[in-house]
C-alpha cells in the first residue's frame, strides 16, 4: 500500500513540473546472492505525477525494463569439421546487458514506436550494441542475435507484455523475477511514460545486486588473493574429506 | 535446497550435489577407483562449466586420497622413494597440463579438449576393461584360471640413469617412472583425474612394482599432483569452488564408505564389468554431444581469458 501512500502525497503537493512525470517505489533497490539464492522478484510500483488534467487522447501507458550490467560477450560459433562439431569463429559483442527485462502495459508496438525504440533502446535487439563486431566474418549480425536467443532460452533477457497494471492512467505496478542465475553488479531500472507511441517521460533508478557474506569474501578472496584462496580450499577440502573418514571410523569401531 | 556456487556463478540442489558425490563414492568404495573421472563428466550433465569442474575435481581429489595414504604411510605399503620420481614427473606434467589447458581456453577451446580427452579416455578404457572382464568371466567358467606370469625381463632394463627403489624390490631406471608421472600429470590438469585408473597398470605392468605397494605409492603421487594442479588452476584461472568441493566431498566419503560394503559381496569380474560399462555410457554420452548436430551453434562466453 505504499505506492498509494505516495500517490496521495503526490497530489497533496503543488510542485511545478512537466506534464506528466514518473514517481517510483521499488520492493527492493538491492539484491543480495547469498548462499541459499534462488532468484528474486522485485515490485516496482509508482505513480505519475501532473499538474494538469489527464490528457482525453490516447491512454497512457508504462514500460519498465531491468538491464543488468552491461558487459561484451564473445560469441562462438560451431560448425562441423572432421565429424565432430568445434567452435570454428567468434565475434565480440561490444555490450550486452547480462540481464534483460521488459514490461509493458499493453503489446510492444502499441507502447512505443520504432522510432523511440530506437532512441531510448528499449526492446532487446536495441539494447545489445555490436557496432565494433568483425565485419570480415559473415553474418555478424547472426552472433548478436544469438546473444539474445541463447539469454532468452536461459530466461535472462524476456519481454513480458501486458505485465504492467496501469490504475487511473495513474497508478502502476509490476513484478518483475530474476533468475537465480545472476551476475552482480549495477542493475538499472528504467520507466517509460508513452502516449500515442511517444515517450512523454521517463525515469532511472538503480538497483545494486551484490553477492553478500560467504559468497563475497569466498569471491573476492579467489581473485585477490588466488594463491591463498588455493592453500584455503586444499586445507578445508582435505579437512572435510579427513574429518568424515575419521568420524565413519569412530562409528565402526564403536 | 538450492545453492549458489560463488565461483561457478550457477545455482545448483545442494542435495543433487551431496548425492553425485555420494554415487561416485559408492562406485569407488566398490571398485576401488577415484572416480574423478567419472565425477567430472557428471558435473558437465549438470550445467557445471567444465573448465571450473575440472579444478574443482582436482580439488576433491586431493582430499579423498588423503586419509588412504594416511592409512598406506601406517601400513608402510608406500614406496616413497618411488612416489617421488613419479612426483616429479607429475609436476611437470601438470604444468604443461594447465599451460595447454589455458591457451586453448583463450582460444575458445578447451571446452572441446577436454570432452574429447574424456571420450578418447573413457571409450580406451572402457572398452579393456569390458573386454578382459568379459574374458575373465569366460575363462573362470571353463576352468579354474591360470595367473599370467609377469614379465620378467624388458627394455626397461636397458635403460640408462638406474636407480634402486627398496621397498618395491626393483633395480630399474628412472626415465620410464617419470616418464609415467609427465602422462598421469597432464591428465591431472586437463581431466581433472588423479589418473590411478592408468597409472596403476602402468605400475605393475610396465615398472613391474609389486601389487601391495601400488595403490599407496599412487596415492602419494596422485594428493601431490592434484595438490599442486589445484593450486595452478585456483592462481590462472580462479576456477577451484570451494563450496561444491566439500558438498561433492561429503557426499562422497559417505557414499565410499557404503560402496566398499557392498563391495564384499560382489564377485570382482561382475564388478569390473558393471564398472566397465558405466564408463562406457559416460563416454557415449559425451561423445554424442560432439558428434550429434547441437540444437544451438552459437555459445557465450568473457572475453579473452582474463
Amino acid at each position: 500500500m505504499r505506492f498509494l501512500l505516495i500517490a496521495i502525497l503526490l497530489f497533496a503537493l503543488p510542485v511545478q513540473a512537466a506534464e506528466e512525470e514518473v514517481v517510483l517505489g521499488l520492493s527492493q533497490d538491492r539484491v543480495a546472492i547469498t548462499a541459499d539464492f534462488d532468484g528474486s522478484e522485485i515490485l516496482i510500483f509508482g505513480a505519475v505525477k501532473r499538474e494538469t488534467p489527464i490528457p482525453v487522447t490516447e491512454p497512457l501507458q508504462v514500460i519498465v525494463t531491468v538491464s543488468g550490467p552491461q558487459q561484451p560477450v564473445l560469441v562462438r560459433r560451431k560448425e562441423r569439421k572432421f565429424g565432430i562439431w568445434i567452435n570454428v569463429d567468434s565475434v565480440l559483442v561490444d555490450s550486452a546487458p547480462t540481464f534483460y527485462a521488459v514490461a509493458t502495459s499493453a503489446p510492444f508496438d502499441q507502447v512505443i514506436t520504432d522510432t523511440e525504440d530506437l532512441r531510448y533502446r528499449i526492446s532487446i535487439k536495441r539494447a545489445i550494441r555490436s557496432v565494433g563486431a568483425a565485419m570480415h566474418i559473415r553474418g555478424a549480425q547472426d552472433f548478436a542475435d544469438a546473444v539474445v536467443r541463447v539469454r532468452e532460452s536461459e530466461e535472462l533477457y524476456s519481454v513480458r507484455e501486458n505485465t504492467v497494471a496501469v490504475d487511473q492512467q495513474t497508478l502502476f505496478r509490476t513484478a518483475i523475477d530474476m533468475p537465480a542465475d545472476l551476475t552482480e553488479g549495477d542493475y538499472t531500472a528504467r520507466i517509460f511514460l508513452t502516449r500515442n507511441g511517444k515517450v512523454v517521460s521517463h525515469y532511472e533508478t538503480n538497483i545494486d545486486v551484490r553477492k553478500v557474506g560467504l559468497e563475497r569474501f569466498l569471491y573476492s578472496m579467489s581473485r585477490e588473493q588466488p594463491f591463498w584462496y588455493g592453500l584455503m580450499s586444499l586445507a578445508i577440502a582435505i579437512a572435510a574429506g579427513w574429518g568424515a573418514s575419521a568420524a565413519f571410523r569412530l562409528l565402526r569401531n564403536n | 535446497m538450492q545453492i549458489y556456487l560463488p565461483i561457478a556463478e550457477v545455482s545448483v540442489n545442494a542435495f543433487l550435489l551431496l548425492g553425485l558425490g555420494g554415487m561416485v563414492g559408492i562406485l569407488s568404495g566398490m571398485f576401488g577407483v577415484g572416480g574423478g573421472f567419472l565425477m567430472t563428466p557428471l558435473l558437465f550433465f549438470i550445467g557445471i562449466p567444465p573448465v571450473v569442474a575440472v579444478a574443482t575435481e582436482a580439488n576433491q581429489i586431493v582430499a579423498s586420497s588423503f586419509s588412504g595414504v594416511l592409512a598406506h604411510f601406517r601400513r608402510r605399503t608406500v614406496d616413497i622413494k618411488m612416489g617421488l620420481v613419479l612426483q616429479a614427473g607429475g609436476l611437470i606434467g601438470a604444468a604443461f597440463g594447465v599451460l595447454v589447458f589455458n591457451y586453448l581456453k583463450a582460444q575458445g577451446q578447451v571446452d572441446l579438449l577436454v570432452k574429447l580427452c574424456y571420450v578418447v579416455f573413457l571409450g580406451v578404457v572402457g572398452g579393456l576393461m569390458f573386454i578382459e572382464s568379459l574374458n575373465a568371466i569366460l575363462k573362470s567358467k571353463k576352468s579354474g584360471g591360470a595367473a599370467a606370469a609377469r614379465r620378467q625381463r624388458s627394455w626397461i632394463h636397458a635403460l640408462p640413469f638406474k636407480m634402486r627403489f627398496r621397498t618395491s624390490g626393483l633395480y630399474i631406471s628412472v626415465i620410464p617412472p617419470v616418464l609415467v608421472g609427465i602422462s598421469v600429470g597432464i591428465l591431472a590438469a586437463i581431466m581433472g583425474v588423479g589418473g590411478g585408473f592408468i597409472m596403476v597398470p602402468a605400475m605393475i605392468y610396465i615398472l613391474g612394482m609389486p601389487t601391495k605397494v601400488v595403490i599407496g605409492t599412487s596415492l602419494f603421487q596422485i594428493i601431490t599432483v592434484t595438490a599442486f594442479t589445484t593450486m595452478l588452476h585456483a592462481t590462472t584461472n580462479y576456477t577451484v569452488d570451494i563450496v561444491l568441493a566439500v558438498l561433492l566431498l561429503i557426499g562422497g566419503v559417505i557414499g565410499a564408505q557404503i560402496g566398499t560394503r557392498i563391495g564384499v559381496y560382489m564377485k570382482a569380474e561382475q564388478l569390473r564389468i558393471l564398472l566397465a560399462l558405466m564408463v562406457i555410457i559416460v563416454c557415449g554420452t559425451l561423445a554424442m554431444d560432439l558428434l550429434l548436430t547441437p540444437s544451438e551453434l552459437f555459445s557465450l562466453g568473457a572475453q579473452g581469458g582474463h
